[in-house]
């Protein structure tokens, strides 16, 4: 079954509702090796697109997805604003006038926001960032669309290669953003980015699950 | 935590209220999005200077607009880089049709946010040009990092630009001078006590109370090494061999001494360690022949302090010595 336009707000308001409850904890993250603020900019951005989402909640999926990276642009700040921002914003420009996404629209769409991320953040995989999570839930999401399993399962097995992405990063040494300044100390802890990437698909999986 | 703050999210605009009330006649500023601006702004065919970055800095960037430092300044939230929307508006706000020169913080996100808002402004017909300052020897590898942070040589290239730009110099050459201040400024921080994010409401790090952490970020990133206090004398030793080793400062060389305060040392403190700094820089037989001593890129309520070595030549001392009236900055005037 198709993800449709309905699918695609309430994944936002579950993103929303997810950052809030992991504010704490994603700010913890960020304190061992970064500035302590990644779960407080995830969650104002997130509001932001909330208060956004009502005025195009008409409009077709690419709208959507687009008017809610340009909230996160304007309101995160720190790597994460223009980071979140453009992968929302590319994801929207991937799937222009759609209502409702196949396996194949939801590939095209994550690729595009992984390009975006990547072009903008200058990141290589195993760099310790929200790359190493969200590569291997792509990888996951097109073999899936391969071998034409439902929505739901593809976006369980992106979920979980996420999440082992993100652990992957915990023994990595950082070398692009402020946790690179740690060098060594850098290693045992889990990259803030990388897990808030990994929520985001878990959102993604939570809001299909139980609405399917 | 103990603040002298209202709201947790009231701190960055309540600040900006109460600087707008106190210099009227310097600045103006705009709100959603927040930047700061020169009163007179924009000046028709000057260079514009803007800057921006994470609160909890100031006076660097918000106190430094006005007459011969910075046109605009962006503040984002405590050390959180500010948004593309804010350097376009302010960008758009100060470009008296000779272009704009952003003086951006090598930090990843202030680069990213600043290039995206370049693109912007660009895209409407302004001219934009961008620096990066990233003068902090304490970041190693910087090969194989984000590279070294921006620190510091911000202030004084704010100064040294703000001035050039004074002097209706053109867009590339406000900007060959910010890069040559950047390649001649060298940077190294300590800190004595760690400091709290509002927002977060807990120190960033724990350090403890017999202990210092040399190489320190503005952010309170880690630095080089954690170890046992010492003596303001055998701090300022760590910190101006590490500045002194990096750049070839030379014998007969003329130099820029700016000591600084995190925002928790006192000045009286800062010139105990401006002490130490002119016996080594005279035993090497470097001239101190402009200094800079105070808080003016700091670290929210951390003690500790900084110190900036800058080569100065003929023009930056004289780019230096022009006239500057910021709320956080003013001679000459």
């Amino acid at each position: 079954m198709p993800m449709t336009k309905d699918d695609v707000i309430r994944c936002l308001g579950t993103i929303a509702v997810v950052l809030k409850e992991n504010k704490e904890y994603l700010t913890q993250l960020d304190a061992a090796i970064g500035d302590a603020d990644h779960g407080i900019n995830m969650d104002r951005g997130f509001t932001a697109v909330m208060d956004k989402l009502p005025g195009v909640e008409d409009k077709d999926i690419g709208t959507i997805l687009k008017t809610a990276g340009m909230a996160l642009v304007s309101t995160v700040g720190g790597a994460g604003g223009p980071l979140y921002g453009t992968f929302f914003m590319r994801a929207g420009t991937a799937v222009p006038n759609k209502y409702e996404l196949t396996n194949g629209d939801l590939v095209a769409l994550f690729e595009a926001a992984l390009d975006g991320v990547v072009q903008r953040g200058r990141a290589n995989l195993r760099d310790k960032t929200m790359v190493d999570a969200i590569t291997p839930a792509v990888d996951e999401l097109r073999k899936a669309a391969a071998e034409g399993v439902d929505t739901v399962e593809a976006l369980r097995r992106a979920t979980i290669a996420a999440e082992e992405g993100m652990k992957g990063t915990i023994p990595m040494k950082a070398l692009k953003g402020r946790a690179s300044y740690l060098g060594e100390r850098s290693i045992g802890h889990q990259d803030p980015g990388a897990t808030s990437s990994y929520l985001i698909f878990k959102a993604f999986l939570d809001t299909v699950s139980t609405h399917t | 935590m103990k603040k002298l703050i209202n709201k947790v999210d009231d701190v960055v605009p309540e600040g900006l209220a109460g600087m707008e009330a106190a210099h009227p006649d310097l600045i103006k500023v705009h709100y959603n999005p927040n930047f700061v601006y020169r009163a007179d702004a924009p000046v028709k065919g000057k260079v514009a200077v803007v800057s921006g970055g994470g609160s909890g800095h100031e006076p660097m960037h918000i106190g430094l607009v006005g007459v011969g430092m910075l046109d605009a300044a962006c503040p984002g939230a405590v050390f959180t880089s500010p948004t593309p929307d804010q350097m376009l508006e302010a960008t758009k706000a100060v470009d008296g049709g000779a272009g704009v020169l952003h003086i951006v913080k090598n930090y990843s996100g202030d680069i990213m946010n600043f290039e995206m808002a370049a693109d912007l402004a660009q895209a409407e017909g302004i001219e934009v040009e961008s620096v990066i300052t990233n003068d902090d020897v304490a970041v190693m590898d910087s090969l194989y990092t984000q590279g070294r942070r921006g620190v510091g040589t911000t202030v004084l290239a704010e100064k040294i630009c703000g001035a050039a730009a004074e002097q209706k110099r053109s867009l590339k050459e406000v900007a060959d001078i910010c890069r040559k201040v950047n390649g001649w400024g060298r940077s190294m921080g300590m800190a004595l006590t760690s400091c709290t994010v509002p927002a977060k409401g807990s120190p960033t790090f724990e350090l403890g109370e017999d202990e210092m952490e040399i190489g320190i970020g503005i952010h309170g990133e880690p630095g080089r090494e954690r170890m046992k206090l010492k003596t303001a004398d055998e701090i300022t030793e760590i910190l101006a061999t590490a500045v002194l080793d990096d750049l070839p400062f030379k014998s007969g060389d003329e130099v820029l001494a700016f000591v600084n305060s995190m925002g928790g040392t006192p000045i009286s403190e800062l010139y105990i360690v401006y002490r130490k700094l002119t016996e080594m820089c005279k035993a090497r037989g470097i001239k101190i022949v402009r200094n800079l001593i105070g808080a003016y890129i700091t670290s929210l309520e951390m003690a500790g302090c900084s110190i900036t070595l800058l080569k100065l030549d003929e023009e930056l001392k004289k780019l230096w010595d022009a006239p500057v009236h910021t709320p956080g900055l003013r001679w000459g005037v």
